[in-house]
């Protein structure tokens, strides 16, 4: 009952107690050895609320050692006040160093994106994933959508990629794109857009999956096939850009679109902060060179085929959009 | 111009400072100390405690006073400490009819064994504002009676002979209670299981889908066949000891929910019933789980599973409050990445089906110039 505030304030390294952290790592481990499969664990409350990473945050504290360097990212940015605030607790729980070069870190920790910066096989890729399960939207109910995953029963899931054809001429889903896994799970890839889908496919990067309210880990394994799900007669298509990023003149990456006024003004920046940073940084650096290819580093799908529409195409003008750093 | 979310990190310090600021309010007026909550907020840190799933009021006050009030981020202040604490044992099942009671009702029946003690109720009070309260007025000493040398047994124990009550029910021996805080949830689920789900959700969503079997989505036909509040002792085996030592004792409320049932062809006609069992004193959150309970238990009894109160998956994958309201206020992180995709698709989409309309126009032009 009298319990003293320094009492409190004391935390096991990286706040998780180690038999908690044993759990998770077992679940983390079957999840490498059957890549793809949701792995149910005993997620515990984080200081941060559900919903905010706290699957990523348990996967990332089981896995951190002292000598680690982490990365956190949100929308691809490491200075989103999410990412700010977890890569800030791990400083603090843990007293590791952080940094926010991709090529710098061992484990990064990701919300919507993978970086541009092909990833090698010392790194580990931990998501925060909201909703793991990729029939959800389709079924609702978990112990059907087990049931599925248990037959390989995924043919709803190509009924509604058909459906999405039928009425919209296209797959109508921009993000959390299925793919299938090492040609057994469908897997929900979390809610990256599904330009990072093709970086995911054979990455010598472990890629760690953690799911803190729906109580789930999964794992694709380093050059694990990773196959976003399509037809033969409409492959699958990553989002193209019309415009290079307005600050480093990147092609090929993917762009945020940035309100400049109230008139419709906007441009497109990398996503990538580090990406774009490390470019106008160095010109000279190797990040010049071609197509940023991230994780996977292998073959992209097809080229660009149809342009995008923007609603103003043109680059922004001088004076207009971000100012010199 | 440039509006992307630089320096966060002083951003979220200063922000920080600003609510520490607000939390205290007027400096003139006298801090809060935690006694103070625990003593004249008895009911908020009773919740606080028993959707936290920890029993400890200075903890919970604390939270409270932490939260500035908000309940559900109390709970969640407590449950990301307890989730820390390391796990010493599990006590012997807790016999609530050993219970120190202070208050007992039972709407079954007129009497019973032990009588009926209303106890510290808002019952029966008419709800005026007390002015006098708000001046600080002097309270009176309570009347109480002496305590009983015989614990009340509780209404179950006594209508079981006759057969026409459902039994407490047996669970096997060898069978280990499960613990949602150290396994993950899997449907279907034990129903020692669903019980702890929702002793810790949300007293709200209980209370809404209780509600609504009452009106007749999953109608259950309830009668309250006893709510009780008091003490009870808790006991642990020790591995060195032949015998349970007391720990301590807990404040709880139960309520055995008593409700008619025509039978199936799983169960014969009887009086069922549903559970209730929480931290500290809340009828409303004991009673609504006793309900929810009782509509979970559909398919056990061979009922049709008609309505959300009886939907296992439903009401046990969204009672917890903590999970809610995150996910929930998640939706005010950034999505721009997701957000941008979607509109790339929206606009592409949008400059076909002008163009399809477009082009149908001027075929009905020329349709109409012809």
């Amino acid at each position: 009952m009298n319990a003293q505030p320094t009492e409190i304030a004391t935390y096991n390294f990286a706040y998780l107690d180690e038999q908690t952290k044993r759990m998770i790592r077992r679940a983390i481990l079957k999840g490498i050895a059957i890549p793809g499969y949701q792995v149910p664990f005993a997620s515990r409350e984080m200081p941060m609320p559900y919903g905010w990473g706290t699957g990523g945050v348990q996967v990332t504290a089981s896995i951190i050692g002292p000598d680690d360097v982490l990365k956190v990212i949100d929308q691809g940015a490491d200075d989103t006040t999410n990412a700010v605030s977890i890569r800030a607790f791990f400083k603090k729980v843990a007293n590791v160093a952080v940094t926010t070069e991709t090529a710098a870190a061992t484990i990064i920790q990701t919300r919507h994106r993978i970086p541009e910066h092909p990833l090698t096989a010392r790194q580990v890729l931990v998501f925060q994933v909201p909703i793991p399960e990729p029939l959800r939207f389709l079924e609702p109910r978990e112990t059907e959508t087990r049931k599925m995953h248990a037959l390989e029963e995924y043919g709803l899931m190509h009924v509604k990629l058909y459906e999405d054809i039928a009425r919209h001429g296209r797959i109508a889903t921009t993000y959390a794109y299925p793919v299938k896994v090492e040609g057994r799970y469908v897997m929900d890839p979390s809610p990256t857009p599904k330009f990072d889908n093709p970086k995911m496919h054979r990455s010598p990067a472990l890629q760690l999956f953690g799911a803190g309210r729906e109580k789930r880990i999964y794992a694709v394994p380093p050059f694990t096939d990773v196959v976003s799900l399509d037809f033969e007669d409409h492959p699958f298509e990553v989002q193209t850009f019309d415009q290079p990023c307005a600050l480093c003149a990147a092609e090929n990456v993917y762009l945020d679109e940035v309100i400049l006024d109230d008139h419709g003004g906007h441009m497109f920046v990398c996503s990538d902060t580090d990406h774009c940073e490390k470019r106008r940084a160095d010109p000279t650096s190797p990040l010049w060179g071609g197509r940023a290819e991230g994780a996977g580093g292998g073959s992209l799908a097809t080229p660009p085929t149809t342009p995008t529409p923007a609603l103003r195409a043109d680059p922004p003008r001088k004076g207009e959009g971000k100012e010199a750093e | 111009m440039y509006v992307a979310v630089k320096g966060g990190e002083a951003a979220i310090a200063n922000a920080h400072r600003l609510l520490a600021d607000r939390r205290r309010g007027d400096r003139s007026v006298p801090a809060l100390r935690l006694d103070q909550i625990v003593e004249q907020l008895a009911l908020g840190v009773d919740r606080v405690m028993s959707e936290g799933s920890l029993y400890d009021r200075e903890l919970a006050a604390l939270a409270v006073v932490q939260a500035r009030g908000d309940m559900i981020e109390a709970i969640f202040l407590v449950r990301a400490y307890r989730t820390t604490l390391p796990r010493f044992g599990y006590t012997s099942p807790v016999d609530t009819g050993a219970m120190q009671v202070e208050r007992r009702v039972s709407a079954a029946y007129k009497d019973l064994p032990g009588g009926q003690v209303l106890g510290p109720t808002f019952d029966y009070t008419h709800r005026l504002l007390d002015p006098e309260l708000a001046a600080g007025a002097d309270v009176e000493a309570p009347a109480q009676r002496p305590v009983e040398a015989e614990a009340m047994p509780s209404v179950s124990s006594i209508l079981a002979h006759e057969g026409l009550i459902e039994a407490d029910g047996d669970m096997p021996l060898d069978h280990v209670p499960g613990d949602i805080t150290r396994e993950p949830l899997q449907f279907p689920m034990a129903r020692d299981i669903r019980l702890q789900a929702l002793s810790r959700g949300d007293e709200g969503f209980l209370l809404a889908l209780g509600y609504s079997t009452q009106r007749g989505y999953a109608r259950n036909h309830p009668f309250a066949g006893e709510v009780r509040i008091g003490e009870v002792e808790l006991e642990l085996d020790i591995p060195e000891l032949p015998f349970a030592v007391p720990i301590g004792s807990i404040r709880v409320t139960e309520c055995q929910m008593v409700n008619q049932f025509k039978g199936s062809a799983k169960a014969p006609p009887q009086f069922t019933r549903g559970y209730g069992l929480v931290f500290g004193q809340s009828e409303r959150k004991a009673m609504a789980m006793a309900l929810c309970d009782r509509a979970l238990r559909a398919s056990e009894l061979g009922e049709d599973v008609v309505a959300a109160a009886q939907d296992e998956e439903f009401v046990i994958s969204h009672s917890d409050n903590v999970q809610a309201t995150g996910f929930v206020e998640h939706l005010k992180l950034p999505h721009y990445v997701d957000f941008q995709a979607e509109l790339d698709l929206v606009r592409r989409m949008r400059a076909e089906y002008e163009a399809r309309e477009s082009s149908d126009t001027a075929e009905e032009k020329r349709e109409a110039a012809e």
